[in-house]
């Protein structure tokens, strides 16, 4: 079961940083959203959340104001979320992070030829203006879409390395697997996430088949 | 010659470990003749540089989720 955010319980609280219960709450859903995409689970999502935005109340004189509260407040739960994955049991077998992806070779065979050219019509198009679309609620919603769309464990060792900015070598450790694999699964997770990307928000021309 | 299946490949790996100089040379002789390649190996830079956005929390909220079916 969730609990009620801690800044409901603790409204008095806050600093003239700016710093306040209102203010984590209405970022509470993009917390949220964050968390699950790494962790795969509501739950553990859920708490995590809660433990950030605990440590943010408590600490709230730590932030300095150079950043904005959103960076400052997602720092803090992205080391929650480090955290709990150096503290949890490996749970993800080799096998299943490397048999994860069966179709793999389905979709290889989609993008190239058996020269290993890529078929005509599925060439990388130049994406339009990568500043502009940075700053469109549109390509974010695209973008955050396509992540859910990786399989789990894809996802997970592309966030943990995109995201929380772990090493290969230390998600190797972390999950038992080769630094060869952890490349292997990282790049499919690469290819995928990249056609999504294209077919969902890239150049919008008609390709020639 | 590489073909573009390894050279994009190569392109995932330059993100993870300095290349071979042999590796570069054969990849910068691939990406000269071949615009898939070249648009392949700037989207692998655009990805990490928009993870490091999302990952710092300034994604522009998304309220509207998008049907992406992949």
């Amino acid at each position: 079961m969730s609990r009620a955010p801690v800044a409901t319980t603790t409204p008095s609280r806050g600093t003239a940083s700016g710093v306040n219960a209102d203010a984590l709450i209405s970022l509470r859903a993009d917390m949220l959203r964050f968390a699950r995409l790494q962790l795969r689970n509501s739950e553990t999502a859920e708490d995590m959340v809660q433990e950030a935005t605990e440590a943010a109340l408590r600490h709230a004189e730590s932030f300095a104001g150079n950043s904005t509260l959103k960076t400052w407040v997602f720092a803090i739960l992205r080391n929650r979320i480090i955290d709990h994955l150096r503290r949890a049991e490996r749970s993800v077998s080799i096998s299943s992070l490397v048999a994860d992806d069966e179709d793999w070779q389905d979709r290889l065979e989609t993008l190239f030829n058996e020269r290993g050219q890529w078929h005509d019509g599925q060439q990388p198009k130049p994406w339009p203006n990568p500043e502009e679309s940075l700053q469109s609620r549109q390509f974010w919603a695209v973008f955050e879409a396509c992540l859910e769309h990786l399989p789990a464990n894809a996802a997970r060792v592309f966030m943990m390395r995109e995201f929380l900015d772990f090493e290969s070598d230390e998600i190797c450790q972390q999950l038992g697997i080769s630094v060869g694999n952890c490349h292997v699964i990282l790049h499919r997770a690469r290819l995928k996430l990249r056609s999504c990307l294209e077919n969902h928000w890239g150049p919008r021309t008609e390709v020639p088949c | 010659m590489l073909s573009c299946k390894e050279v994009t490949t190569l392109c995932s790996q330059e993100m993870e470990r300095p290349l071979h100089w042999r590796e570069k040379i054969l990849l910068r002789l691939h990406v000269m003749m071949c615009s898939g390649c070249t648009n392949f190996r700037l989207h692998m830079k655009t990805l990490r540089q928009t993870m490091h956005m999302y990952a710092s929390g300034q994604a522009v909220k998304s309220d509207p989720e998008p049907d992406v079916k992949d």
